[in-house]
């Protein structure tokens, strides 16, 4: 009998212990939760398409409206270059990688105010609403960038001395995890955050927008005087605006060290994002 | 052998809640208590009512500190039901929460074996627009099952719930019946080896309940092992042979259910008045209840009621935001934990109940016939919900009810053990002589 209790002892699955400072990084029981990841997933897309019928065409209308507006401010207003790109593809492509990274962005800082009832219910592992986060924004994604498609064959064929090139196909999956990843990072950031400060909320929708600013995706790096360039190895959005394009059109693209101190500061903001997160996750409902 | 091994061992485990002026919850307002405190001023945000909230309790509160749970230690053994009884406030659902790891302990820890499924509330996560079908991947897969999992067991949950053709339906068009039917049954074929209940049980109707409480008895058959936190004491009765024991956040008693029972009952018949009153600090949540209150046939304040006179039992809540489909609920529960009388303000089927309440103060108040009750100890148990949520219960509230006028009693003889005391037609006829 003695002998069975301690045998026992050696084999408990799960120990729940304080929280300490240092939280291990549990991506095995994320990858165990694999089916609430796509369901999740499902949710958010039967849910949105079952709501409205304007949903899936808002997604068409406002990169348009979006892109002809710069068009008019920018280009015609401003005259700023478009690198030699018909200036609506030019604007498009930015605007549909930039929409995507601040959907990741704002959604994923939102994680502990929106879920706050089902968190205070159930336990999974926190990480897989982000995962799903990220995933869910892809089908905005794929929808607008067909539409990028369909502009850009519209002027091949009316011979606007438009080219697609095919390293897109390579290089579109690259980037767009790229993309999801660091959203999902910075977004983990500002959830862990406003967990403590909750008017942080308000400033990340204001913040997202003076990054885009601050990211080629109005302007092209190429027109960026060489005393300010370090910034842009910086902001880890300037490679995958700039490389989409380049990659796409097959207009000049960036230099590779901005894809590596993009990528360094990409895997940092990640890194202080699952950190922060799983550290807000034991004890965040006790605050909420 | 292997009935007899432990698959949860809590280990002096603490829980604290912070109290007052560690955080607001705003950037700004931080900032503002730094800026107050360099310069030595008061600090304008420093907030006394918090405590004012935990005041009939103050031994659970140290230093700037609540303290939930305190050095609770407990072994639970494979294929048990143990149900976890206590006051309002005592510690029971933090219990849960930190053993199903929605909030960690303080200090101590727990070890479990096998999977934890927590059925803390009945439909977590199902979404209004989503088919029944959709809400049942969703639903398991939120407490844990895989895909495949749910596939397989899904015409066992859909026949359990006694859904049928609705399955496709979104469950925006259930009945609040329906939903809970089938939200339960999703939780209720969970292949977890541990099931952790918290009170689910109080919404359903009686048959669906009885199938429930029938369910958890044969999972524990199955060698699974389940928690079952309640405040409703006969369904603890019926279905844990153990139970624990919590009041003040520290464990009283552990042991068979019976005398666990009966140690609540002498607690709580300690310290308790006829009335409840809520401190208006500690308003909570949308709808609070602020008073339960036992009145006599003239409307007095009593403890004790008159078997030969009607009485009332009196409930004011606030309501923080407008709320549909809300009924007062009341339980008249008698001393050994028998439920005796239960009614609601707003039967689920009335029409009424779907209309929206404003916001503001309401008192909801019963009149019980005289000559229903037996003389004895009772304890009030008053709710405010809606269809799927409990919004506040208040319980504890306890009166006797006497018989002064010797009716069902020849005075100074004891108690005749029976529930009701109805005054019957009887018919007395001279047949001859």
């Amino acid at each position: 009998m003695s002998e069975q209790k301690k045998d026992n002892s050696g084999h408990w699955d799960v120990i729940i212990a304080p929280r300490s400072k240092v939280v291990p990084l549990d991506l095995r029981s994320v990858w165990r939760y694999r089916d609430l990841i796509w369901m999740f997933f499902m949710r958010d897309f039967i849910t949105f398409y079952k709501q409205t019928v304007l949903g899936p065409l808002w997604y068409l209308i406002q990169p348009t409206l979006t892109a002809l507006t710069y068009y008019i401010v920018f280009g015609k207003i401003a005259n700023i270059s478009t690198n030699g790109l018909p200036p609506l593809l030019f604007y498009m492509s930015g605007i549909v990688l930039w929409t995507y990274f601040s959907n990741c962005l704002t959604n994923n800082s939102e994680v502990f105010s929106k879920n706050a009832a089902l968190f205070g219910k159930v336990y999974f592992p926190r990480l897989v609403v982000p995962v799903s986060i990220s995933l869910s924004g892809l089908v905005a994604l794929a929808i607008q960038f067909c539409l990028l498609l369909v502009i850009t064959l519209g002027f091949i064929v009316a011979d606007d001395q438009v080219t697609l090139h095919s390293q897109i196909l390579l290089a579109l999956p690259f980037i767009v995890i790229y993309v999801a990843v660091l959203g999902m990072g910075v977004g983990l950031i500002v959830s862990a955050l406003t967990v403590r400060f909750r008017d942080l909320a308000y400033a990340t929708g204001f913040a997202t927008q003076l990054w885009m600013y601050a990211t080629p995706v109005v302007y092209p790096y190429s027109q960026i005087p060489e005393r300010y360039q370090w910034f842009f190895h910086m902001n880890p959005m300037t490679a995958p605006v700039e490389t989409l394009r380049s990659a796409m059109f097959g207009v000049p693209g960036i230099d590779w060290t901005i894809w590596v101190s993009n990528c360094i500061i990409m895997i940092m903001l990640l890194l202080a994002g699952l950190i922060l997160f799983t550290r807000a996750e034991t004890n965040a409902m006790d605050t909420i | 052998m292997s009935s007899t091994d432990v698959v949860i061992s809590a280990e002096h485990i603490s829980k604290q809640y912070r109290l007052g002026v560690i955080n607001h919850g705003t950037l700004y307002r931080d900032l503002q208590s730094w800026w107050a405190r360099w310069r030595g001023i008061p600090d304008p945000n420093a907030s006394v009512t918090e405590y004012l909230g935990h005041e009939q309790c103050p031994a659970r509160i140290v230093g700037d500190r609540f303290q939930a749970l305190d050095d609770v230690s407990f072994e639970v053994n494979r294929g048990e039901i143990i149900g976890i009884i206590g006051r309002n406030g005592a510690g029971k659902s933090t219990l849960l929460k930190v053993i199903s790891r929605i909030t960690a302990p303080t200090s101590g820890r727990i070890c479990l074996k096998g999977r934890v499924a927590s059925l803390l509330e009945v439909g977590t996560g199902f979404h209004q627009e989503l088919t029944g079908r959709e809400n049942v991947y969703l639903n398991g897969a939120i407490l844990g099952m895989t895909r495949r999992e749910v596939a397989s067991k899904f015409d066992e949950i859909v026949a359990f719930a006694e859904i049928g053709d609705f399955i496709d339906t979104p469950v925006k068009r259930y009945s609040s019946g329906m939903y809970v039917r089938l939200a339960f049954s999703v939780a209720a074929h969970l292949e977890s080896e541990i099931l952790l209940v918290d009170e689910v049980l109080a919404v359903g109707d009686i048959n669906f309940q009885k199938k429930c409480l029938g369910r958890m008895q044969e999972i524990g058959k199955h060698g699974r092992t389940v928690l079952f936190v309640s405040h409703n004491i006969s369904a603890v009765k019926q279905m844990c042979s153990k139970s624990l024991l919590i009041h003040d956040g520290k464990t009283v008693r552990v042991g068979p259910t019976s005398e666990v029972i009966s140690d609540y009952i002498k607690h709580f018949n300690e310290s308790h008045p006829a009335v409840y009153t809520r401190d208006p600090e500690t308003k909570r949540g949308s709808a609070t209840i602020m008073r339960v209150a036992v009145c006599n046939s003239e409307g007095t304040l009593t403890d004790h009621v008159e078997l030969t006179e009607e009485f009332v039992v009196e409930v004011e809540y606030i309501l923080a935001e407008p709320l549909s489909g809300l009924s007062v609920g009341l339980q008249i529960i008698m001393e050994d934990g028998l439920l005796t009388v239960i009614s609601l303000s707003d039967p689920e089927l009335v029409p009424e109940r779907m209309k929206t309440r404003q916001p503001g103060h309401y008192k909801a108040s019963v009149r019980i016939p005289n000559h229903i009750l037996n003389t004895g100890r009772y304890q009030v148990r008053s709710g405010i919900s809606s269809r799927f949520t409990i919004y506040d219960v208040v319980e504890n509230v306890v009166f006797d009810v006497v018989d002064n006028k010797g009716i069902v009693q020849i005075l100074g003889r004891d108690r005749k053990d029976s529930l009701l005391s109805l005054q019957l037609p009887w018919a007395v006829e001279h047949l001859s002589r």
